[in-house]
């Protein structure tokens, strides 16, 4: 199925960017209308830390038709240094090398290439440090 | 508002229903439960599918299923909430009575899975396109996720994880609906193919076709009626976070707990009440989540709890014993009638091999994507 062209556009996939609450200074990622800590609509920018630690994390053996070519690959729920979690693949190591808690950085990579046309998607990928 | 009663339900088998189409399905299981109830017409309908359109091609089922049931022109709606789409349907129905506005509703749900679709690419399409699914997340990953963390935090063990699906396919062996009506040991369900570590394909609940119905009536209607009547004594619906890495607590399904509380309330019981409980174990770490999350045992303890024997059919409070999504199978939008079927059943105290003894309140949870939906009722004869 092709992806929504906003959907690859995204600058938060690119730059990592958030919204900082003006109200309560609660970080969303992504940016949303609506505070979900306090309900305000005012906010600044800000970008999210490239560091965190993995939350929770799998192998996914199993994957829908874009990701098969790349079974096992590993993904995580990652905490990054200003409490944001995001869900996101942990590359360049081996599935048994991932444990919770371990330290990684976010970085840019291409995540799959999209139907017939064969669109390349980008986004973040996290490596262990 | 007016009290609700069911009167009569039907399912179609749940497994590969390759020679039958997804109007056929609905329309078996809607006229088994006309005719259990013994109903000469229905005044509206409502019809729980997550997405007929993925996995068939086809919307707009509300209006299909009225003319193939030949029950047209009255008003019928497909209703969507991921893997509770037939739960909430029967949400709907219920307050559509309840409110006084009809006395005869019609509440089903079905999906046909097996033949066609990227079934992993259609179930993931209930949790977050943009955050979740566009760096490969598929539903078995984001509850092995919730697993490991469980695990972490509580201590849960992988043969605790296996319990549930031993005891699951236990109950289903006698369950005639089943999909995969056949016993498992802990070390097969240790042993199978691995779809999202730690979790194997027998701690997954199958793809399945298939279908459930039931009839709600008012309680003056039911009376008239002379037909054994179960009440619904609440209900209770609650949202969450769609991306499982926004909420607060991996391990907590907090819509779940909600969803409870609200249906527990407009019960006016506790969870020591219930006689039984159908739940939503769409993998056997969601069980152990779910026992927890419905005040049946301490939260950390759902492993424990279940590997002691405690949700057996004999144990303290017996849960899915159907034989739950594990081994009945699992049609995404009928699962939330179909586990209605089972509470009728039981407390009618017609499930054979599979009763529970002393059947007087039962519940049925119900929950979509990774638990950022849930629906419970609370039945009683």
């Amino acid at each position: 199925m092709p992806s929504p062209g906003y959907r690859r556009e995204m600058p938060q996939r690119y730059r990592l960017e958030a919204a900082k609450c003006k109200k309560c200074g609660k970080v969303s990622f992504p940016p949303r209308l609506v505070c979900s800590g306090c309900g305000s609509r005012e906010f600044d920018k800000t970008k999210l830390s490239d560091n965190g630690k993995i939350v929770t994390y799998t192998t996914i053996r199993v994957a829908p038709a874009q990701f098969t070519t790349q079974v096992p690959y590993s993904i995580a729920i990652v905490e990054v240094d200003n409490g944001v979690r995001i869900t996101t693949q942990v590359v360049d190591c081996k599935p048994e090398d991932l444990e919770i808690g371990k330290k990684v950085k976010l970085v840019f990579r291409k995540l799959y290439s999209e139907g017939h046309t064969g669109i390349i998607c980008y986004g973040y990928k996290a490596i262990l440090i | 508002m007016r009290e609700v009663a069911v009167i009569g339900c039907g399912m179609t088998k749940f497994g590969e229903l390759w020679k039958k189409s997804l109007r056929d399905i609905f329309v078996e299981a809607a006229l088994k439960a006309i005719d259990d109830a013994g109903v000469d017409h229905i005044e509206s309908m409502y019809v729980g599918s997550m997405t007929p359109g993925l996995f068939v091609g086809q919307e707009h089922i509300g209006a299909l299923m009225a003319d193939y049931l030949g029950v047209a022109p009255i008003p019928a709606v497909r209703v969507e909430s991921a893997c509770c789409s037939g739960g909430m349907a029967l949400r709907l129905g219920f307050f559509e009575i309840a409110s006084g506005y009809s006395d005869l509703v019609l509440v089903g749900g079905v999906e046909k899975m097996t033949d066609g679709a990227d079934v992993t690419y259609a179930l993931a399409s209930a949790a977050d396109q943009d955050y979740e699914v566009y760096h490969g997340i598929t539903f078995p990953g984001l509850y092995a996720m919730i697993a490991k963390a469980h695990m972490h935090h509580y201590g849960t063990t992988r043969k605790q994880l296996a319990a549930v699906s031993v005891k699951n396919h236990y109950n289903g062996s006698f369950n005639p609906n089943a999909q995969f009506p056949k016993e498992v040991t802990i070390d097969q369900v240790i042993n199978a193919t691995l779809v999202a570590d730690p979790l194997t394909v027998l701690d997954s609940s199958p793809v399945s076709d298939g279908a459930a119905c039931a009839i709600l009536v008012s309680m003056d209607l039911a009376k008239k009626l002379n037909k054994p009547v179960i009440k619904i004594l609440g209900s209770g619906a609650a949202t969450d976070a769609l991306a499982l890495h926004t909420r607060e607590d991996i391990t907590t399904l907090k819509a779940v707990k909600d969803s409870a509380e609200s249906a527990y309330k407009m019960a006016g019981i506790k969870p020591s009440d219930v006689s039984f409980a159908e739940v939503h174990d769409c993998f056997s770490i969601a069980e152990i989540c779910i026992i927890e999350e419905l005040g049946f045992v301490k939260k950390g303890q759902g492993g424990p709890f279940t590997e002691k024997g405690n949700t057996s059919l004999e144990g303290k409070i017996p849960v899915n014993p159907s034989g739950g999504l594990k081994s009945k199978g699992h049609p995404v939008g009928a699962t939330g009638i179909a586990q209605v079927v089972e509470v009728v059943e039981q407390l009618k105290g017609n499930a054979g091999k599979r009763q529970v003894k002393n059947a007087k309140i039962g519940l049925a949870q119900n929950m979509g994507g990774s638990g950022a939906s849930s629906v419970t009722h609370i039945f009683q004869i």
